[in-house]
């Protein structure tokens, strides 16, 4: 085990970071500004995803699809919105869970229709191909650098964004008080439908982004979805430096947790057995931590202030 | 028994249950009487669940973890019974139903002990999320260790068997699940009327209240979360048995919703909900299924339009409004 | 001087740099109605809150039924003969009246984990319910879900459920909000009834009720407890005057 070797695996547990925390964010903030869980986040995912990759296959660019994967899943996050999900505010969360379930359904086998069931395939811009050398000797992709960097700059926007902005004011606002804000006169629906729309957004950017390094697929967004859960309850669902410090910490557990857990159960087992075990401790380590965290702190690391 | 219309479609649906395997039987098309026993295996999975959730207020999200487990078991056992490997303490697996059934409910309530002890500790969203959290830890478990199968799962060679019964006889397995499904049933009624019952029910419409009485919600709740499991587990041992076969799908979050699905498409905390609402999607699987591969969608699309506007489910259709006196 | 049922000392609750409870030390004695009053924001929700166990004092003891309550859960207080109304009512709403009262007949006998017997058919459990019913004038409406319940009968409803308890001690959060003139005399009657029962802390805005009722009031005002006495005393306490009676007075 080199240096250079842990180096690798630390970025890629931060390109994983900042991937979930593209999709923690916006659930965390339709969560706080809304009060709604919804499931269906991991499927503007694989909306962003597959829009990218169909304009960029049609275009030729992949700066071009990127766009698209925007304007799609904001689109998409916006008419569900207004079809759908205006209905279940007031509605408790097991309604929730199971309207958005649903949409899960519809959203991955109307995919399915429309593309078919095999992957699609979106390459990597030739401005960002290639690679960029480590100290310790590798060399490491320049577009998964580009990933870490593009969500860093995102984080930094959103952080710009609420804490700036007149839109981020009523957001904030709206986290802490639902109903006075609409009692204040902010277009409350205009304003709910603008954050779905946005956290569908970030989730879209994020599945373009990870779709030239794995396949386009129905169902990409799944897996996604339930480490976003398990950061935004880490970090306290409707926080969003929670989100940023929970995917970080769940993208880098769990990408160095499988690259060292089983050489750690060397120290332990026969090597035939160490791959195995390591291996299975840390495909549960997240979730592992995600009890310990929420043992002790049952609300997250940053809770609502509000009850 | 009142006679009262949730009754009379409470009888008609176990007496339809009842009929659709025999007829079946008689006409000789065995994959009806199969169709049977998986209504049935749901039905007791999602009267688990029922008493947690519908009785209970607790949304689980993870609830095929128990499901699984309860597969597990039984494909673990047999597997160990037929190659002779020992297990534990030399113990080397079984093949005898009863037993399997038993360890199942074990297991299953033992896990369930502990995700409740841990997940009760939290309330609304965070309940939701942490047990579908545990549930994909027991899900990703079973794909990454290799010796009873991983991702490809484990078959049970030849079904188990029940003293008296030659089981691989899809009728006399049918009529085994059947008899279980109205134990289960009956269990579910008992406890919902009983003094525990009332307190789980106080505890969903009232937390504070019940706290203020002198009772520990806590506890109330984990009592309910482990008996929910253990029935749930009983289940998944039922359908390994019928497939013969276990794999990690059993405990994917797919099965969760399926599970909540059933529930809401039948009632919620009615009595005969769970088997309503397994009856009507495994109908719609098959019904739907043979007109479109994209039969998923349209499963989607109805159930969206039940929790917007059918919200009682289809007992709450043809029965009216739940009594609870 | 006979030992007081329920003594709060030096009790103290901050949140963040608002003291809310500042050295609050009150006790209830066998047989009084001791009024709590106190202008909106005085603190009186958050000392209630503490008493029963929703919040956590800081420091400071509360002692009940001869012992220290202050690390048990609400539960374990009301196990031990603390009964408590709230100011907006607190049913199960889908429980018919009888049933509500049923559950507290059953959280006295400590039974709720009984597995097999329905309850509705548990005559004992039955009989014990409606007998509390019948103290609160509540028998006509036992089989009435509790959300279709009027306000005041609600407030019956609470107290019928303290009474199956038993309590040592009833803390009555403003039962009088709400009720129209007539609610409130008979309410006023039944608390002078009930005081013979057990104790009664009673928080309260109606002025009325608490001058008929009240054996000693409390004024608390920012979090303080600026003056105890009887009704005469409090009522000629010009500190008192001045931070809250006005017109009343």
């Amino acid at each position: 085990m080199t240096i250079a070797l842990a180096l690798e695996q630390l970025l890629n547990g931060l390109q994983l970071g900042v991937m979930l925390f593209l999709m923690a964010a916006g659930l965390t903030l339709i969560f706080g500004v809304m009060g709604l869980i919804n499931l269906a986040h991991g499927s503007l995912y694989m909306v962003g995803a597959f829009a990218c990759a169909t304009v960029a296959a049609w275009t030729g660019s992949f700066w071009i699809g990127l766009v698209a994967s925007l304007i799609a899943a904001a689109a998409a996050g916006a008419i569900v919105e207004l079809v759908v999900i205006r209905k279940l505010y007031d509605r408790d969360h097991l309604d929730q869970v199971l309207a958005t379930f649903a949409l899960i359904l519809m959203f991955s086998e109307g995919t399915r229709w429309l593309f078919g069931s095999f992957p699609l395939y979106l390459d990597i811009p030739p401005l960002l191909q290639g690679a960029v050398a480590l100290p310790g000797g590798t060399e490491y992709p320049l577009y998964r650098l580009a990933i870490i960097a593009a969500g860093a700059l995102v984080a930094f926007g959103l952080y710009m964004l609420i804490s700036r902005t007149r839109l981020g004011m009523r957001i904030r606002a709206g986290e802490s008080d639902r109903e006075m804000i609409g009692a204040l006169g902010v277009d409350i629906r205009t304003l709910y439908t603008v954050v779905f729309a946005l956290g569908a957004a970030l989730a879209g950017f994020a599945g373009a982004m990870v779709g030239a390094i794995q396949s386009v697929q129905v169902g990409m967004g799944e897996p996604v979805l339930i480490l976003a859960f398990v950061v935004i309850v880490i970090g306290g669902i409707g926080s969003i430096k929670g989100a940023l410090l929970g995917a970080l910490l769940v993208g880098v557990t769990d990408t160095m947790g499988r690259f060292l857990l089983p050489k750690l159960m060397l120290l332990f087992v026969p090597p035939a057995q160490a791959g195995m075990i390591g291996g299975a401790i840390a495909s549960m380590l997240i979730y592992i931590v995600m009890a310990v965290i929420l043992a002790v702190k049952p609300r997250g690391l940053f809770p609502p202030a509000h009850a | 028994m009142l006679l009262t219309r949730e009754n009379i479609v409470n009888l008609i649906l176990a007496l339809g249950l009842l009929a659709v395997p025999l007829a079946a039987n008689a006409l000789g098309q065995p994959f009806y009487i199969t169709l049977a026993t998986r209504v049935a295996i749901l039905a007791l999975a999602a009267t688990g669940l029922n008493l947690a959730l519908g009785v209970g207020g607790l949304v689980s999200f993870g609830h095929a973890a128990f499901f699984g487990i309860g597969g597990y078991v039984a494909g673990i056992l047999a597997a160990h019974n037929f190659s002779g490997d020992p297990l534990l303490f030399g113990f080397s697996g079984t093949n005898q139903m009863w037993i399997i059934w038993i360890v199942a409910v074990a297991m299953a309530g033992l896990v369930g002990l502990a995700i409740g002890a841990i997940s009760l500790r939290t309330s609304g969203v965070y309940f939701i999320m942490i047990t579908l959290a545990f549930a994909q830890m027991v899900y990703y478990f079973a794909v990454s260790w290799p010796a009873y199968g991983g991702e490809d799962g484990l078959s049970i060679l030849v079904r188990n068997q029940f003293p008296g019964v030659m089981t691989m006889v899809p009728l006399n397995y049918f009529l085994i699940c059947y008899v279980i499904l109205l134990a289960g049933i009956a269990l579910f009624a008992v406890l919902r009327a009983s003094r525990f019952g009332a307190a789980l029910q106080a505890a969903r419409q009232n937390e504070v209240r019940v706290a203020t009485v002198g009772i520990q919600p806590y506890r109330i709740r984990l009592t309910g979360f482990v008996l929910s499991a253990m029935i749930t587990g009983l289940a998944g041992a039922l359908f390994a048995d019928l497939n013969r076969f276990v794999s990690p799908s059993m405990l994917s979050w797919h099965m969760s919703g399926e599970l909540i699905v059933l529930i809401i498409l039948g009632g919620t905390g009615r009595l005969f909900g769970p088997l309503a609402g397994a009856a009507l999607y495994v109908a719609f699987e098959y019904a739907l299924g043979g007109l479109t591969e994209r039969w998923q969608f349209f499963l989607g699309l109805i159930l969206l339009l039940v929790v917007l506007f059918a919200r009682g489910g289809l007992l709450g259709l043809l029965a009216g409004k739940a009594k609870h006196g | 001087m006979v030992e007081p049922v329920l003594q709060i000392s030096n009790l103290v609750k901050n949140f963040g740099a608002l003291r809310a409870t500042d050295d609050v030390t009150i006790d209830l004695r066998p047989g009084e109605i001791h009024a709590l009053i106190g202008p909106n924001g005085a603190g009186k929700s958050t000392l209630i809150h503490q008493i029963c166990g929703t919040l956590r004092q800081d420091s400071g003891t509360i002692y009940f039924a001869g012992q220290d309550v202050g690390a048990l859960t609400v539960a374990e207080r009301a196990r031990l003969g603390l009964g408590r109304t709230f100011q907006v009512s607190s049913i199960a709403p889908e429980f018919s009246a009888l049933r509500n009262v049923m559950l507290a007949v059953q959280a006295k006998q400590g039974s709720s984990f009984r597995f097999f017997k329905p309850v509705m058919q548990d005559k004992g459990l039955i009989d014990t319910a409606m007998a509390m019913l019948e103290r609160v004038g509540l028998t006509a409406r036992a089989r009435i879900p509790a959300a279709e319940l009027s306000h005041g009968e609600r407030r019956q409803l609470e107290i019928a459920m303290a009474l199956a308890l038993q309590s040592k001690a009833f803390l009555l959060d403003e039962p009088m909000a709400g009720m129209g003139p007539e609610g409130s005399k008979s309410l006023t009657r039944f608390l002078n009834t009930l005081r013979k029962e057990a104790p009664i802390l009673l928080v309260e805005h109606d002025m009325d009720a608490v001058f008929a009722l009240a054996d000693r009031i409390s004024v608390l005002v920012y979090g303080r407890v600026i003056a105890t006495g009887t009704v005469e005393e409090i009522r000629r306490d010009p500190t008192v005057r001045t931070a809250y009676l006005g017109d009343h007075a």
